[in-house]
């Protein structure tokens, strides 16, 4: 029974992900339309219902997938074929250690709303993403094509120099909320600061937010900080690829902005809490409360949960339509000499301030 | 430090402007849909094949050749348009016409639009005002080249 409960689990957790990766780059076209004054694409239709274009990613989606599969006679044709399903996989797996809710009483027993309770979910996310990066630079070099190669070494480069802010500016969440599992760093985030503001780990951490949230941009690897990719000047590592795998490449990036919006949301926002819910129901800050049922509760945790992640995507989607890019040794600048002394004096400034309080 | 802090500054304000083209925007888009009259579009987009744009009156559309009064065509084959066409898209061959006032009228008139520019020469030289690019026809788009050439008949229309 625990191992149908747990397929069910990773099947849904899979299908959640996807699915939203899917509509995200719905969400992309219509976002960065509104944007700039247009409408964005709205002719895919079934039987003439077109339906605000809502069936454009399954139109692309088929589209890539008949695409000829080109791998060029110069490549090295097995590497060619792993980089992107390396990039793929190593985002995707992700997802198991993301909470999306609290646990689930079911006929008896509790279900924990998160495919593994990993006791050190944070550092398996970061790892994960950072394993990324060999999907790329197998693929810039698998491709043995000048300007794939300079992708790929970029995005090595740009990896080494933010990778290492984002894992400090962490470091102030896990002093304040002592774990490195993501479910409990939530469950800290319940709590009232005053009895009346939620306890959220912006509240406590604004510094280490700002730090990780530029971090995090880059680690998606989108404009403003698309060194491997660099549309303008080098096509990228995925200039050699078409198709389906080229759309992996592409389903990688807006999975990363999913993981990211989910790494935000569950360490800066509170991940699945809706503010002075508990488990059986509103606890108002002025007194009094409200009983809920307990599926009307988990309903509402994973509402909230869904709609703070898809507030960051819009976010991080509004900030790849707004900035220019870096250029090349500006992202270095940023990563080395203002995010990792600011991440350092998060640290510091955060055991300052819990000594104080002790 | 002072300087960082302003580009950060800037930064925001860049990022609240299209913020801010987002929230109008998708407030004029939500009037649409609800259906309530709102002082403008949510986009400036013509959805083209449903939604047509005006033309200019002065636009240059397909050609057309107008007729006198008793039916004829106006062309008298001077072939002045034929030398002006700077693509050499128009071929006339004249015929003789019993009117001895008129003298000469077009036996063939052929325009290959398939070359043609639309830069509305042919329109300027034409002593007799016979050629004219005002029919608004602006999807002259085909499957086969042959049918964008257009002879007599079809310019007569």
């Amino acid at each position: 029974m625990d191992i149908v409960i747990a397929v069910i689990k990773i099947i849904l957790a899979l299908v959640w992900f996807l699915v939203l990766t899917l509509y995200l780059t719905w969400l992309e076209r219509k976002e960065s339309a509104v944007i700039q004054d247009r409408i964005g694409a709205n002719r895919a239709n079934i039987w003439k219902f077109r339906f605000l274009g809502l069936f454009q990613p399954f139109a692309d989606a088929i589209k890539m997938i008949f695409k000829e599969d080109f791998v060029p006679a110069f490549a090295n044709k097995f590497l060619h074929t792993l980089a992107p399903f390396l990039s793929f996989f190593f985002v995707a797996i992700t997802i198991c250690a993301v909470p999306f809710g609290d646990t689930l009483r079911l006929g008896g027993r509790t279900i924990s709303l998160q495919v593994l309770d990993l006791n050190a979910g944070l550092l398996f996310i970061l790892a994960m993403l950072s394993l990324g990066i060999y999907g790329i630079i197998l693929s810039g070099w698998a491709s043995r094509n000048r300007f794939t190669l300079l992708g790929g070494i970029r995005g090595a480069a740009q990896l080494i120099s933010y990778e290492v802010a984002l894992g400090l500016s962490l470091i102030g969440i896990i002093m304040v909320f002592p774990s490195l599992s993501l479910q409990s760093i939530v469950r800290f985030q319940g709590e009232n600061i005053l009895g009346f503001i939620p306890k959220w780990g912006v509240l406590l951490q604004p510094l280490g937010f700002v730090v990780f949230f530029f971090a995090a941009l880059a680690e998606t690897k989108r404009v403003p900080f698309d060194m491997p990719e660099g549309e303008s000047e080098i096509i990228g590592f995925f200039t050699e690829y078409g198709g389906l795998k080229w759309g992996l490449f592409m389903m990688t990036d807006f999975m990363e902005i999913i993981i990211v919006s989910a790494l935000l949301t569950t360490l800066f926002f509170g991940g699945w809490q809706v503010p002075w819910l508990a488990a059986d129901g509103f606890h108002w800050p002025w007194g009094g409360g409200r009983a809920l049922p307990h599926g009307v509760v988990v309903l509402l945790q994973l509402l909230a949960f869904n709609i703070k992640i898809v507030f960051f995507c819009w976010l991080q989607i509004l900030i790849r339509w707004t900035y220019p890019r870096f250029r090349y040794d500006q992202v270095m600048d940023l990563g080395w000499k203002v995010l990792i002394p600011l991440s350092l004096l998060n640290i510091v400034g955060t055991g300052i301030v819990m000594g104080f309080l002790k | 430090m002072i300087k960082a802090l302003g580009y950060f500054l800037e930064i925001i304000k860049g990022g609240l402007i299209t913020v801010r083209h987002f929230v109008t925007n998708m407030w004029f888009h939500t009037l649409k849909v609800l259906g309530l009259k709102a002082k403008r579009r949510g986009a400036v987009t013509i959805q083209y094949p449903e939604e047509k744009k005006e033309l200019a009156a002065r636009h240059r559309s397909l050609h057309r050749l107008l007729r006198r009064e008793d039916g004829k065509p106006r062309c008298v084959s001077c072939l002045l348009c034929v030398t002006v066409c700077p693509s050499e898209c128009i071929s006339v061959e004249a015929a003789e016409d019993p009117d001895s006032e008129i003298q000469k009228v077009p036996a063939k008139f052929i325009i290959d639009l398939s070359r043609c520019c639309f830069c509305g020469f042919c329109v300027e030289a034409c002593p007799e005002d016979a050629i004219r690019m005002d029919t608004g026809k602006i999807e002259v788009a085909e499957y086969r080249r042959a049918d964008l050439i257009y002879d007599l008949d079809k310019l007569l229309k």
